[in-house]
């Protein structure tokens, strides 16, 4: 065949054309294209938070005042310690997942076997955590009021500590004596039915509002930051008017709505990025376990060629790194 | 100089005979010829649906308010008496433009000829991976199915414009389309994206993987360019348009504030705090304005092809060509903001908007000019397909210098929701994109079916579809200058537009004449299909690896080894060979150079 022969002219070129000019499989490459699209609606999800915060750049949450608990270590304050575990497991789980990827460029099943084992637990772990985070927030600490215009007042009292004053938040629990109520159905009559009611709050504010009068060391401290990048605390008569002009509901924990720490775009947020963010580590644990039986049952053994492995793990690192913006933009900054 | 030819691992998939039954070849086919046809005849029915929506809000437009009886036969219940309701106006022009600009010229077009063309000409046996090909095209079956469906919800379907934007798209009791309708308009939509990304990944790999030996990516035909890069820009803004959706379906109904705040129903404050409508512009427009190049570079690419081979001509500027690709789709991402002008943006941002719009305005010119370049001296065979390819080049020229006028902010305000931004998006994308989509049907109909189109039916095809177009669209930049905003149902309530009812009489019986003549086409079509004459091989002397294909469509496309490639596409006219073309797989003859290009 004379046309075989002749040249192409650019037989030498990475783009020149023939198969795999990368050496690197479509599958790999598709893995890397959908990290390049995944990785984009993670950055509109951040570009939104972003944005939403910067709107609220004088009052957004303290993460340090938020994030305080670990568990079995109750009534503690260790912020940020639980959640530098979880990322620490994470990274971990990222260096067994390139171990296991290494093995199987060694054809070694049994440690691709251990390592994507070890892998799937840390996942879990991560998970499992991520669950815990997630309840103990719901659940909150101390309570807080919201006002008409939608803002937290929250209380403490100022202690001694170490010869300094210092303001202690002080639970809504701590003060306030819950009456009982009756709770009356919206109607289409009374003009709310389009609507649905969340669950009723413990207490009211005019029983908060009581229990804060036979305090008198209780003050209520805004969601404004000072100029000290703290929490404005009002003095104790703007502290009872704050709650009887403007309070409007009792908010415990974080929800969907409202949340007990500051603006309600907060727990927005963090609920929807951090589960987004979860949802795709949860998936991942499940294509690990898939993959974790293939490598048992000997699937890639007989295809002799370990890639599979070496896709999910590119799905993996991507997860993990996401995470270290998410953890940065959340719990850091 | 000496190079060994291996035999690819590739090579042998051609060589395996599945036995086919009627559900694999017809339905469930992975084969992406068979997947090219299901995507333009499912584009082309939500075509059939979306012009003609179109015409009945025409109709509406024209005469006001006055009892006509089609609209009581279309429209039910939505039309007592005849009367178009308003609602279901505002329902068809969102529905008409969302249909249009995703189903018909994104998927429709992409779908088509991406899968068509870029094993074809690249020279494989098939996409990277048939399976998720299939995958993708009833992913987009299933969106279309049910973006129809939500037509016939009792409050009527999605009314918020095809952009979405919250409130009323994010309050459920905000209008009638806002519960049920909008629901179905957002699961449509994320099916669609799930579609187009699985679309996308298997043609940018397919691109970088699968070309034959030879075929650089500096020989591949400026299709092939346009598809990759159309493909990339998708990967690259659509999961915005995911993020934003999925922030709204948090907002619908789970209560969340990203778009809301300050918001009172009968006196009631709702609880939505903090959120911003104007974030969602944000995320929308990312992926709005980039799809408008996802839109528009496969009908270029097309014209380029169409435009090289039948004025037998090399294609003017290769490399200038695939250099505004590259310019276009990079540019397409950072000029967002100039939808959102008179969103309350700080003028200095709109002034760095307004920077980056307008050197938008460089590779397009480049690309134009190239065309008319490649067309000067040319020996033009005005067939249909040519035709309907300077009919783009005219349109994308028309409509780029309003887009000048639009892009700049100062300008922008005066015209803004005018129907001088419908007259200008319709004509550089609706109406280029749709010519694009025709020229590349009338192209590759032997390619697709076996069959050649009637030639006579496509001229006439053309010329009254031209014509009506620009009857459509060229008075609407005059009524958008005198201020007639867009999405009103009427405006007999302002005296100072009454002067213009007139004007959009004229518009609305060449909309008419032009919905009512693309009969012609669809006749066509069907027809040939089944009688159509028989094309040679090679119908219109071509360059590109498609044609050395049998007519006869067969599973891995070529019975035989894949060829190799030695040459560009565009050695047309080349002197020194018999013919005025020389096609990819002829190897260089002794002492002949490659064209420098």
């Amino acid at each position: 065949m004379d046309t075989s022969i002749a040249s192409t002219g650019t037989a030498e070129k990475t783009w020149g054309g023939g198969n795999e000019p990368f050496k690197a499989s479509y599958g790999k490459l598709m893995m890397w294209f959908f990290i390049v699209s995944d990785a984009l609606t993670f950055s509109g999800f951040l570009a939104a938070y972003g944005f939403s915060r910067f709107k609220f750049i004088d009052s957004w949450p303290i993460a340090d005042e938020v994030f305080t608990h670990v568990p079995f270590l109750h009534g503690q304050e260790l912020p940020m310690i639980y959640v530098a575990f979880m990322t620490f497991i994470l990274i971990i789980s990222s260096v067994t997942m390139v171990l296991a990827v290494d093995a199987g460029h060694n054809m070694n099943k049994s440690k691709v076997s251990i390592y994507l084992f070890l892998t799937i637990i840390f996942g879990a772990i991560f998970v499992g955590s991520q669950a815990w985070e997630w309840a103990t927030f719901i659940k909150g600490d101390y309570g807080a009021v919201q006002t008409q215009g939608g803002n937290i007042l929250q209380f403490g009292e100022y202690v001694e500590k170490d010869g300094e004053q210092v303001f202690k938040r002080v639970a809504i629990a701590d003060f306030t004596q819950a009456g009982e109520r009756v709770r009356v159905q919206d109607q289409r009559k009374t003009g709310i039915w389009y609507r649905s009611e969340g669950t009723l709050p413990n207490y009211t504010v005019d029983e908060v509002y009581s229990g804060l009068e036979a305090n008198p060391n209780i003050l209520v401290r805004t969601q404004i930051i000072n100029e000290e990048g703290h929490k404005t605390i009002l003095s104790r008569e703007e502290s009872l008017k704050a709650i009887k002009d403007n309070g409007k509901v009792v908010v415990e924990g974080a929800n969907l709505r409202a949340n007990e720490y500051g603006t309600a775009l907060f727990a927005d947020f963090f609920f929807f990025i951090t589960g987004f963010h979860g949802f795709h580590v949860f998936s991942g644990v499940v294509f690990n376990i898939i993959i974790f039986f293939n490598v048992l049952i000997g699937t890639y053994e007989r295809r002799g060629s370990y890639e599979m492995v070496e896709k999910v793990g590119l799905y993996w690192h991507f997860v993990d790194l996401v995470w270290v913006f998410v953890f940065t933009f959340f719990y850091l900054v | 100089m000496s190079v060994t030819v291996e035999t690819h691992a590739h090579d042998d998939h051609g060589h395996h005979h599945h036995k086919e039954t009627f559900v694999t070849k017809y339905i469930f086919s992975q084969d992406h010829k068979m997947i090219a046809k299901q995507y333009l005849i499912t584009g082309s029915i939500m075509g059939v649906i979306g012009i003609l929506m179109s015409l009945i809000f025409r109709m509406q437009l024209a005469w006001p308010e006055k009892p006509n009886v089609i609209f009581e036969a279309l429209l039910g219940k939505w039309a007592p008496g005849g009367v178009m309701d308003a609602d279901i106006y505002l329902a068809l022009v969102t529905i008409h433009g969302t249909i249009m600009v995703f189903f018909v010229l994104t998927a429709g077009l992409s779908g088509t000829f991406s899968n068509l063309l870029i094993p074809l000409q690249i020279g494989a046996r098939d996409m990277a991976s048939g399976f998720l090909n299939m995958v993708s095209y009833w992913l987009f079956f299933l969106s279309s199915v049910i973006m129809v469906l939500s037509l016939f919800v009792e409050a009527g379907p999605a009314a918020a414009g095809w952009t979405i934007y919250p409130p009323l798209s994010a309050l459920p009791m905000a209008q009638g389309g806002s519960g049920a309708g909008m629901t179905l308009w957002l699961v449509s939509m994320a099916i669609f994206i799930a579609s187009s990304l699985l679309g996308s990944l298997n043609y940018i790999v397919t691109v970088i993987n699968l070309r034959t030996k030879g075929m650089s990516m500096t020989r591949l035909p400026l299709t092939i360019w346009a598809f990759f890069v159309t493909a990339i820009i998708g990967t690259v803004s659509f999961p915005v348009l995911l993020s934003a959706a999925l922030l709204l379906i948090m907002d619908r109904s789970f209560g969340t504030s990203f778009f809301l705040s300050d918001i009172f129903i009968q006196g009631e404050v709702l609880h939505y705090q903090g959120g911003s409508p104007v974030l969602f512009e944000h995320l929308f427009w990312f992926l709005g304005h980039p799809e408008v190049y996802i839109v528009l570079l496969p009908a270029l690419g097309i014209t380029s092809e169409v435009i090289a081979t039948n004025s037998r001509k090399p294609i003017f500027g290769y490399r200038a060509m695939v250099a505004s690709i590259l310019a276009i789709a990079f540019l397409s991402t950072i000029v967002w903001g100039h939808h959102m002008f008179v969103s309350g943006m700080n003028p200095f941002l709109g002034s760095v908007f307004t920077f980056t719009t307008l050197l938008i305005a460089i590779p397009s010119a480049v690309k134009a000019f190239n065309y008319i370049t490649t067309l000067w001296k040319g020996n033009l065979q005005l067939n249909p397909a040519m035709l309907f390819s300077i009919g783009l080049v005219s349109t994308f020229i028309t409509g780029g210098l309003t887009g000048i006028i639009l892009g700049d902010s100062a300008l922008d305000i005066n015209v803004h929701d005018t129907y001088f931004v419908v007259a200008h998006f319709h004509l550089v994308m609706g109406i280029s994109a749709l010519y694009g989509m025709f020229a590349g049907i009338y192209h590759w109909f032997p390619k697709l079916f076996g069959r050649m189109l009637n030639k006579n039916l496509g001229y006439l095809h053309f010329w009254v579809t031209a014509i009506s177009a620009y009857g459509v669209f060229f008075p609407m930049h005059f009524i958008g200058m005198a201020g007639l905003p867009r999405r009103y149902y009427t405006n007999t309530a302002f005296p100072l537009f009454d002067d213009l009812a007139d004007v959009n009489v004229v518009i609305t019986i060449f909309a008419l004449i032009g919905g009512v003549f693309q009969l012609v086409f669809i006749y066509n079509f069907i027809h040939s299909i089944f009688y159509g004459k028989k094309p040679s091989q090679n119908p219109w002397r071509s360059n590109t690896l498609e044609w050395t294909t049998p007519v006869k469509h067969i599973h891995g496309n070529w019975p035989g080894e894949i060829p190799t490639v030695y040459r560009w596409s565009y050695d047309y006219s080349k002197p020194g060979h018999d013919e005025d073309f020389v096609p990819q797989n002829v190897p260089l003859k002794e002492g002949e150079e490659e064209l420098q290009h």
